[in-house]
């Protein structure tokens, strides 16, 4: 019998009723009294020097407020970086001004050049198309490589070159991996690319400034993943706003994928012109907008090299990465391809020595940071690849030669700096060919061929690192921010509880699965429990939701305050019995002692907390509010092995995916529904990038997959019906719940197994094919076959 | 989106009249012409909408001919053409719902994108469009991608179709889009085969003559063995090379065919 609440039940998610009824708080529903709209006027060249801006005649127009340049901006920071790198020679990462407005250049198309503040979105816009600007082309650089050569255009004429850093891990690895390699009995070497992406989560990005004159509070709500790390870049590092005057809401978020975790320019831009115009001003982005200016996702073209001994054990890898940054640096996005990529590079397997070479390049494109599973899905993806590579090879089975090279013992610490607490990768394989039915595949393959189709079947296994921490080595890695997460739990009068989290959801379920836990521990209803998020005057000083992190280290901050709670409300509820602390037990909402019939219910130990009559004074406060930092002692480290089925059609190359199966490790699990929809959605977004999305521009800069006429976002027939399974479970180590985190597993570990898959159709079909570059559109796949 | 005046005629011929004019603009279902005037890509003084137009919308069919008039929508079509029951299907799968709900065969026809599934119909059919001022033939009708024979401010009021003796088509789709990335009609009459292409070509929608011939000789996917198309004029872009059309264009024409029986 499932249980039906507390940890381990899978209500349905109680926010769902407000948003499948359209009843929703979005960032566009909120409306301020008076507020005027911002028409961001976009550069539509990729690189060019701004002769001038005349405005005059745009200022004229019906319904205009202001216009505002980067003049305006004298004095005021750039968007800052939240993560520094130290490359190779132990330099700091080369780091250009990111203006609000642009500053006698522009970088890419989409870069905001002026703004207008107008009494209706659509006088503003009006108003912008009659800026005159004067603006002379220069030549565009989008390649990474050909931004490296001698004598390429550069996007930042202030830095020495377009090289961001050249970041080397383990350095010291270097010359021992370099030898490994010319020594070994084999070496698989792959060369790939990880295709840039553009989130296009279904709410696009909306700000709303707001300055109060009375008190000279700065509000600002934003459609953001983590509203506290937006007041403290932009309050501390652009506009100069102490953290007390300036208040952060992010309501209803629909959807972020990683891409509105960062704090931009829309933001800091609202927030001053409120104030200068002295009241509130909005703009909601379009969707033409959004494929142009919110942060890209990937873009890493990647050498891999994979060497094994005469036995198969795999001894080293050495990859050598280039990875985009686009035109300036968006919040994390140094992090991505270096602390998030090569800390994951030894994958499930116990390979030696490993070196991982990252060059970060600017490029007269959008920005690109962190897109949901940043640096680990390139990294899975790579690795995984190449392993199926070099099974082609040497003649065996890639489960096996996997397996062979699996790590078995833990603790196991990685030669790329990170410890595995736990781990079981066979058992998730064992799993895995009992959903996928390996035995059967020859049978399904040989009807798939009756009908004119190749079957093809990929594998790989992932891994990850979530919850990213502790904060004291992150810091010395070079983030400017600490990683812990905050709670305070605020318990009511009359039972009922409040708990103010640092997470931030915006599709997770935060608001149904948190509550399971508070109800686990106290054993008293879900429904007593209401859980407040994203708004920096209620909540303590959080670092938000990315990288799975909210139930590893938010969901533990949580427990950590209602253990405080419970240890006090013990202490009342000694008092109220006249028995020692020690000898207090709760179970079902029921304080009783130990070995006797006495007991108190929650609510009597509650309303005593705050109606401290019978109360002791002396020993304790009245009241029962607790909060608790919970800073993480490593990272957690799901892992799984994925299977996928797919048919190509040999005529056209169209890919169908018949079967995708999943089966992870995220230790314990709180909801388990939960669970299947954020891997069902993970998959979604994995096999997008396998087979659908990749974004494109042209030699000029110009973004040719602007719409989606021509970025292919997944729609539902093109997914199967997906086969999860989670039971594998070994739970983490250092968090009081055990758990791994979910979030981000399906899109790390879906897109190698739908290569493979495709690979694996195509060599069944006599292609000599070894890799085709994502998303397997079916004209680069007929172009493989055709090899 | 700028200013526009609405207009909403009863008749053709009041549509006509308000038509007349600078920069007014016919409005079928507005399933491109309202996205790109959205886009400020657009901006007609007037659009004179043909919706509410009763003797604009329908499906008949009688001696042989369907019978569509031009405000039809493409669910209408998809639900009433099933004397044609190829004309149906493509009307059944172009777009989504909502498209199929608003979007209307005068308003596709008109615009002649160079994807769309209606032309490829209209031409493989010998169909023909009738419209206020006169009849013209599908072979007469298209004019490259976007190009039409309509003069300013004529309306497709009506689009006759001869109903063959079989047809089908066999649309390959863009994966963002989901237009036609190649579309290929046949239809097989009394008087032969008629191919039509649509999204392959630089030129818009057009007829393979030589798989016309054989199979007009030999009505059968074994026909078309041996023939090609040149990728020479075919569109390349970011969903696919010149090359990759020319040959789905047979991969399709051989599935139609085969399919159309």
């Amino acid at each position: 019998m499932p249980k039906d609440h507390g940890i381990g039940a899978s209500p349905k998610r109680r926010e769902d009723i407000r948003f499948l009824t359209g009843n929703g708080n979005y960032t566009d529903d909120m409306n301020i009294a008076g507020q005027a709209y911002i028409h961001f006027l976009r550069s539509d060249v990729a690189h060019g020097t701004i002769n001038g801006i005349d405005t005059a005649a745009a200022a004229a127009m019906p319904g205009v407020v202001k216009i505002f340049t980067s003049v305006d901006f004298e004095g005021v920071g750039g968007v800052p970086c939240g993560w520094e790198i130290t490359d190779r020679q132990g330099n700091a990462m080369q780091e250009p001004k990111h203006p609000i407005l642009a500053e006698g250049k522009v970088r890419y198309v989409g870069e905001m050049i002026a703004a207008v503040i107008a009494e209706t979105a659509d006088l503003a816009r009006d108003a912008a198309e009659a800026i005159d600007l004067d603006i002379t082309d220069l030549p565009a650089v989008v390649n990474m490589r050909a931004a490296l050569v001698d004598g390429s255009p550069k996007v930042h004429d202030d830095l020495t070159s377009n090289l961001c850093y050249d970041w080397g891990f383990v350095e010291e690895n270097r010359d021992a991996v370099d030898a490994a390699i010319k020594g070994a009995a084999h070496v698989t070497t792959l060369e790939l690319v990880n295709n840039r992406l553009i989130a296009n989560p279904m709410e696009p990005r909306v700000c709303i400034g707001d300055y109060d004159r009375s008190s000279g509070d700065s509000t600002l709500f934003t459609t953001s993943q983590n509203p506290h790390v937006v007041r403290l870049l932009m309050g501390a590092f652009v506009l100069g706003i102490p953290e007390h005057k300036l208040r952060v809401v992010s309501p209803d978020v629909g959807g972020g994928f990683g891409t509105k975790i960062f704090h931009y320019a829309e933001e800091a831009f609202s927030t001053f012109a409120a104030k200068v115009c002295n009241r509130a001003v909005k703009w909601t982005s379009s969707r033409s907008e959004a494929f142009m200016s919110d942060a890209h996702g990937r873009d890493h073209v990647t050498k891999i090299e994979l060497a094994l001994d005469g036995d198969n054990n795999f001894v080293a890898v050495r990859t050598d990465t280039h990875a985009n940054m686009g035109a300036y640096l968006s919040t994390f996005a140094p992090a991505v391809p270096t602390w998030l990529h090569g800390t994951l590079m030894a994958g499930n397997y116990k390979t030696p020595l490993i070196y991982v070479n990252v060059k970060a390049v600017f490029t007269n494109t959008v920005p690109v940071d962190a897109y949901r599973g940043a640096g680990r899905p390139e990294a899975t993806f790579q690795l995984e690849r190449v392993i199926d590579k070099a099974a082609i090879e040497l003649g065996v089975d890639p489960i096996a030669l996997r397996r062979q090279n699996f790590v078995t013992e833990f603790p196991y610490a990685t030669p790329v700096a990170v410890e595995y607490d736990t781990g079981d990768y066979n058992a998730t394989m064992d799993k895995l060919e009992q959903m996928a039915d390996f035995a059967g595949f020859e049978a399904r393959r040989a009807e798939s061929e009756k009908n004119g189709k190749l079957r093809g079947l990929g594998v790989n296994t992932y891994i990850e690192a979530c919850g990213i921490a502790p904060s004291n080595l992150v810091g010395q890695l070079g983030a400017r921010a600490g990683l812990y997460e905050s709670a305070t739990v605020r318990v009511n009068a009359t039972g009922g509880l409040v708990v103010m989290t640092g997470s931030h959801s915006h599709g997770q379920g935060h608001e149904t699965s948190f509550p399971q836990v508070i109800a686990e521990m106290i054993g008293i209803d879900e429904s007593m429990i209401e859980i407040v998020h994203g708004d920096t005057a209620k909540v303590p000083m959080g670092m938000g939701t990315y990288g799975s992190r909210s139930l590893a280290v938010g969901g533990s901050a949580m427990v950590r305050a209602t253990e405080k709670i419970i240890n006090k409300a013990k202490k009342i509820a000694a008092h109220l019995m006249e028995a020692s602390d020690a000898d207090i037990e709760l179970k079902d909402g029921t304080f009783s002692v130990a070995g006797t019939d006495k007991s108190v219910a929650w609510g009597d130990v509650t309303l005593a907390a705050y109606v401290p009559h019978n109360y002791p004074l002396e020993d304790i406060e009245p009241g029962l509010e607790e909060t608790a930092f919970y800073d993480p002692a490593n990272f957690t480290y799901p892992a799984g092995a994925y299977a996928c089925e797919v048919e190509v059609d040999k005529e056209t190359g169209q890919v169908t995916i018949e079967r995708m199966m999943a089966a992870d490790d995220f230790g314990n699990i709180v909801n388990p529904m939960i669970v299947d929809g954020q891997v069902h959605g993970g998959l979604a977004q994995g096999i997008g990038q396998a087979l659908l999305e990749g974004c494109i521009y042209d030699d000029d800069g110009q973004l040719l997959s602007a719409s989606f006429m021509d970025y292919a976002m997944p729609r539902a027939d093109d997914l199967p019906n997906f086969e999860v399974d989670h039971s594998c479970q070994t739970p983490c180590t250092h968090n009081p719940l055990g758990v791994k985190g979910c979030g981000e597993a399906g899109a790390i570990g879906s897109p190698p197994s739908v290569v493979n898959a495709v690979v694996n159709a195509l060599r069944s079909g006599g292609a000599d094919v070894t890799h085709v570059d994502m998303p397997l559109s079916p004209s680069r796949v007929w172009e493989a076959m055709q090899s | 989106m700028y200013e526009f005046e609405f207009e909403t005629p009863a008749t053709v011929a009041d549509a006509v009249a308000a038509l007349q004019g600078d920069e007014a603009q016919a409005l079928g279902g507005g399933q491109t012409l309202l996205p790109t005037m959205k886009q400020r890509l657009a901006s007609p003084s007037r659009l004179v909408s043909l919706s509410g137009i009763a003797e604009m919308s329908g499906v008949s069919a009688d001696a042989g001919t369907v019978s569509i008039g031009g405000a039809t929508t493409h669910g209408a079509v998809a639900a009433g053409a099933g004397a044609y029951p190829a004309l149906a299907d493509l009307a059944g799968h172009i777009g989504d719902p909502a498209v199929r709900n608003r979007g209307t065969i005068g308003g596709s026809l008109a615009n002649n994108d160079p994807s769309a599934d209606y032309p490829a119909a209209a031409l493989a059919s010998g169909a023909t469009i009738v419209t206020n001022a006169r009849e013209i033939a599908a072979d007469d009708f298209f004019d490259g991608m976007f190009g039409t024979a309509l003069n300013e401010g004529e309306i497709i009021t009506r689009v006759n179709f001869p109903v063959p003796e079989a047809a089908n088509y066999q649309k390959f789709l863009q994966p963002a889009s989901r237009f036609a990335l190649v579309g290929v009609f046949v239809a097989r009459t009394s008087d032969g085969v008629r191919v039509a292409v649509t999204g392959a070509s630089e030129t818009g929608v057009h007829r393979w003559s030589e798989a016309e011939a054989a199979l007009s000789a030999n009505f059968s996917a074994s026909a078309l063995e041996g023939l090609a198309v040149d990728a020479d004029g075919m569109i390349s872009d970011l969903h696919g090379s010149g090359a990759y059309r020319a040959h789905l264009v047979a991969v399709l024409t051989k599935r139609a065919v085969m399919a159309a029986g």
